[in-house]
């Protein structure tokens, strides 16, 4: 299996109140497959994605990752971790807007030890992958917001990752850009095989995904 | 590399909001350094002491006269290896309201008083013909070119503490040995003085402010002040003799609660540096939280967002202190310039310079910490979901 979550729960504290988020979850995703989570607003689906990708801890229960237990890395292990596993697809796309999308892309590969050049060349690929080679100079501010999310896409698959996690990738697209996104999506897990987990409200962008799990008051339904 | 470039980058995001800063800063510098700058031309007398000479004046207060008398048996101490006198001539120059028209004017013993300060050079023929007359007084080449006096030029003074209208020919014009030396001083012949007052206040005649004398050794000056005050203990003007360094802060410790409030002021000022910083990087770093957390979330690890913060902090308070610097410069030489001799010896001093640098620095930490802390202990997860 390449996921394998076990028993995890997770709580949040406001104040003195604690706020029980998931509830003895366990999931089992093998590789290459693209899994839909739904559920309403609340119910926990960006908290189980937040923890199959590293960036959040479990209360208790496990979380192993293409054979490793992410739940027993420290922060530091964790952050090394991610950068060589998981690509991430944001809804708002959170692009430095500082920088180009040749700059944004190559952000990840900064953490490796590809020289210059390859790091061009990796990004160069990224870029061309999602359709956007001839806009590698352009700023977010100068490319639409379907452009942006394949800008987002491009870095997150530039690493090579074995994981691609994806909260609400078409939540802020119009229809038409939507569409391309998940047809980007699902050529990722079907040509490059690409172990892919999704959040999503949309019933359309859903329907590209193998497998769906319905998330409810942090429980598996 | 990337963190300097992207520190760059952010730095000119809000290009208005930089620019305001770095001349909040700039100003805030500024002012410190003038303010430091003036502290320190404040006790330049104490700074220009010489080690070796001691003065002697009235037990009771420097404005009290010494009986002249005292001259040879001060000079019988063992110890004291030169002795001269001096004394606070007063006296207005043309229009006393405006300050560039004030300026030390003493009258002085004409044989011993400049051996004891080899600090002003002078040319033996400006020294002879100073000697030669009666009313010559010699003057500092700073107050010779703010008034525009040469060799043969006439001084009048209407005199205060020595009433009458009195005349000097200008003989000399002495330079200072270093940056360090007041150059505004105006010396003429104390026998001048004393026949001159002889004539209409005869109860005056005799008299001198102060002796300045010179030690062969400056651990005897305890000793020194000790026996000279002990001889005089029981004569008719009981005597105070400490060292040049303590009697120039004498008169520095008079204005000292001026001197106390400039200086919390430059403290103050350190403040406002840091708060306009502050506030500048907690709302640069609050308006990034979501990228900060996208950079934590790619694998960027703390020091990498310490370099962001920090460095944008550290750019902003190093260009907005040499800016800061920069307008120094040209701010003390203007107000040098407008107090000329009020001020004899203003200059802005390497220590100003590394302090002023040091504030800078300091702030730029300080503003960083704060937000820095903050941003590196918030969860991914809450800052992924910050709203900029």
């Amino acid at each position: 299996m390449m996921i394998e979550v076990e028993n995890v729960s997770k709580a949040y504290h406001r104040d003195s109140i604690e706020i029980p988020v998931l509830n003895n979850i366990s999931i089992s995703v093998p590789e290459g497959e693209f899994l839909a989570l739904m559920g309403p607003s609340g119910s926990g689906k960006t908290t189980l994605l937040n923890l199959i990708a590293g960036i959040d801890r479990p209360d208790n229960g496990s979380i192993v990752i293409n054979g490793t237990d992410i739940s027993r890395l420290n922060e530091s292990q964790m952050a090394r971790w991610r950068a060589d596993n998981v690509g991430f697809v944001f809804q708002f796309y959170n692009l430095l807007p500082v920088l180009t999308a040749f700059e944004n892309v190559e952000l990840p590969l900064l953490l490796t030890r590809l020289s210059k050049k390859e790091r061009r060349h990796h990004v160069e690929s990224a870029l061309d992958l999602v359709g956007l080679g001839d806009r590698m100079g352009h700023t977010p501010k100068q490319l639409s917001g379907g452009q942006e999310q394949r800008v987002a896409i491009a870095r997150a698959i530039v690493t090579d990752p074995t994981v691609i996690v994806a909260d609400e990738p078409t939540g802020d697209l119009d229809k038409v850009s939507a569409e391309e996104i998940m047809t980007l999506l699902e050529r990722l897990n079907t040509e490059y095989r690409k172990t892919i987990v999704m959040v999503t409200h949309d019933p359309r962008a859903a329907e590209k995904a193998h497998k769906f799990m319905h998330l409810d008051k942090g429980e598996l339904s | 590399m990337f963190v300097l470039r992207l520190v760059l980058k952010n730095a000119l995001r809000h290009k208005l909001r930089t620019s305001l800063t770095i001349l909040g800063i700039g100003i805030a510098v500024m002012s410190f350094g003038f303010i430091r700058t003036i502290v320190t031309a404040w006790s330049a007398g104490v700074e220009a002491s010489a080690a070796t000479r001691m003065i002697t004046r009235h037990a009771v207060s420097f404005i009290f006269p010494l009986p002249l008398a005292y001259r040879d048996k001060i000079a019988r101490i063992p110890g004291v290896d030169q002795v001269s006198y001096a004394n606070w001539f007063g006296g207005n120059y043309k229009d006393p309201n405006d300050w560039k028209n004030f300026f030390p004017r003493l009258a002085v013993d004409d044989e011993t008083y400049f051996d004891l300060y080899p600090e002003f050079l002078l040319s033996t023929e400006d020294v002879e013909a100073f000697k030669k007359e009666r009313n010559a007084c010699i003057i500092g080449a700073k107050l010779a070119r703010e008034h525009g006096l040469k060799r043969g030029d006439l001084i009048p003074i209407d005199g205060d503490i020595y009433p009458g209208e009195w005349e000097f020919v200008v003989r000399g014009v002495y330079r200072g040995k270093d940056a360090t030396v007041d150059e505004t001083q105006m010396f003429f012949h104390w026998q001048y003085l004393d026949e001159r007052v002889g004539q209409t206040q005869p109860m005056r005649v005799g008299n001198v402010g102060w002796y300045i004398l010179n030690v062969k050794n400056p651990d005897e000056m305890a000793r020194v002040a000790q026996e000279v005050d002990a001889f005089f203990l029981n004569s008719r003007a009981a005597t105070k003799t400490e060292t040049e360094k303590e009697f120039q802060q004498s008169f520095v410790s008079q204005s000292s609660a001026i001197i106390s409030s400039l200086e919390i002021i430059s403290i103050i000022i350190v403040g406002i540096i840091l708060l306009v910083l502050a506030n500048t990087i907690v709302m640069a770093a609050r308006e990034r939280t979501r990228e900060h957390a996208v950079l934590k979330t790619l694998g960027f690890r703390p020091f990498h967002v310490i370099g962001l913060i920090g460095g944008e902090s550290m750019l902003i308070a190093i260009v907005g202190g040499a800016l800061g610097l920069a307008l120094t410069f040209p701010v003390v030489g203007g107000f040098a310039e407008s107090f000329p001799t009020f001020f004899p010896v203003v200059e802005l001093q390497i220590m100003t310079i590394l302090l002023a640098v040091a504030v800078a620095v300091f702030a730029g930490v300080a503003a960083a910490l704060f937000p820095t802390i903050r941003t590196l202990r918030s969860r991914i997860a809450d800052g992924l979901r910050a709203v900029a």
